[in-house]
């Protein structure tokens, strides 16, 4: 079994799908997680749908069919799982820019976006892309 | 240097009328526009986004009429006229039945056999 490498990479992801339809954004998320939590220095491009991933507005709610209350069913949003891969980098000594795309943005209304993300554009995934060890992009199949 | 990216995008009609374009194309022209050395390569069902006659227009909701629908083979024309090769797998056009004549000017076919050695010459491959 490989050791895990303590150098300190940089990388970038590029995200496209929406919140709460596949399990890809789940996966990016593991990922994401893994790399801050090894202090690397990561920015993730969040593109289309995926800007509503960041979105300060997302609600939790009762499930009626789980027979769970809000607090009880203590649903997962989203912009909980940033807010927390973005603490873990930072307590690694690492950094997490998260860059919606601003068109994007625009288009579904989801300018609200939780601290510590940013509003942006492509020329900064190429930016970023530049500057990093490696890019994987996860696109919308 | 900078790096040599290759744009793979394999799902072809994915939110294009809402955008009024291909998202992964239209990245691609605003990254090259950023600076971005960029290359296409056109594969699975995406292959029919470089058929010339295609033609998205008419859609209309109630009195809401979409006047600029999406022109994917225009604007895949328009990135190989900023310097980006665009490429397509030429046996995912076959198996289509699409043929040659019937794509952009520019569009260049590239085998399955082949890819390896297409893909090689980039330092990065995005897959979309």
């Amino acid at each position: 079994m490989a050791t895990p490498t303590t150098e300190k990479k940089t990388l970038t992801f590029a995200l496209m799908d929406a919140p709460y339809e596949n399990e890809r954004t789940v996966t990016a998320l593991r990922l994401i997680d893994i790399a801050a939590r090894r202090g690397y220095n990561l920015t993730v491009f969040a593109y289309e749908g995926a800007v509503s991933l960041a979105f300060a507005k997302q609600a939790p709610h009762a499930n009626a069919v789980h027979g769970r209350d809000a607090a009880q069913e203590d649903h997962p949003m989203p912009r909980d799982w940033i807010a927390a891969v973005l603490a873990v980098a930072e307590k690694n000594g690492g950094k997490i820019d998260w860059i919606n795309c601003g068109l994007c943005v625009d288009e579904r209304g989801v300018g609200e976006a939780i601290p510590g993300t940013r509003r942006g554009s492509p020329a900064d995934l190429w930016k970023a892309a530049e500057a990093s060890d490696n890019t994987l992009v996860i696109g919308t199949r | 240097m900078a790096r040599k990216v290759l744009q793979v995008i394999a799902t072809a009609y994915r939110c294009n009328v809402e955008e009024q374009d291909d998202p992964i194309v239209w990245i691609t022209h605003a990254m090259k526009g950023a600076g971005a050395d960029l290359a296409v390569l056109l594969r699975g069902n995406a292959v029919n986004y470089a058929v010339k006659a295609q033609d998205a227009s008419g859609l209309s909701f109630g009195e809401r009429a979409q006047t600029q629908p999406p022109r994917i083979a225009e604007d895949l024309a328009k990135l190989g006229g900023k310097g980006v090769d665009v490429f397509f797998v030429e046996d995912d056009a076959a198996l289509r039945g699409i043929e040659p004549n019937e794509l952009i000017e520019g569009a260049r076919a590239v085998s399955r056999a082949a890819l390896p050695k297409l893909l090689a010459g980039y330092d990065q491959i995005w897959h979309w």
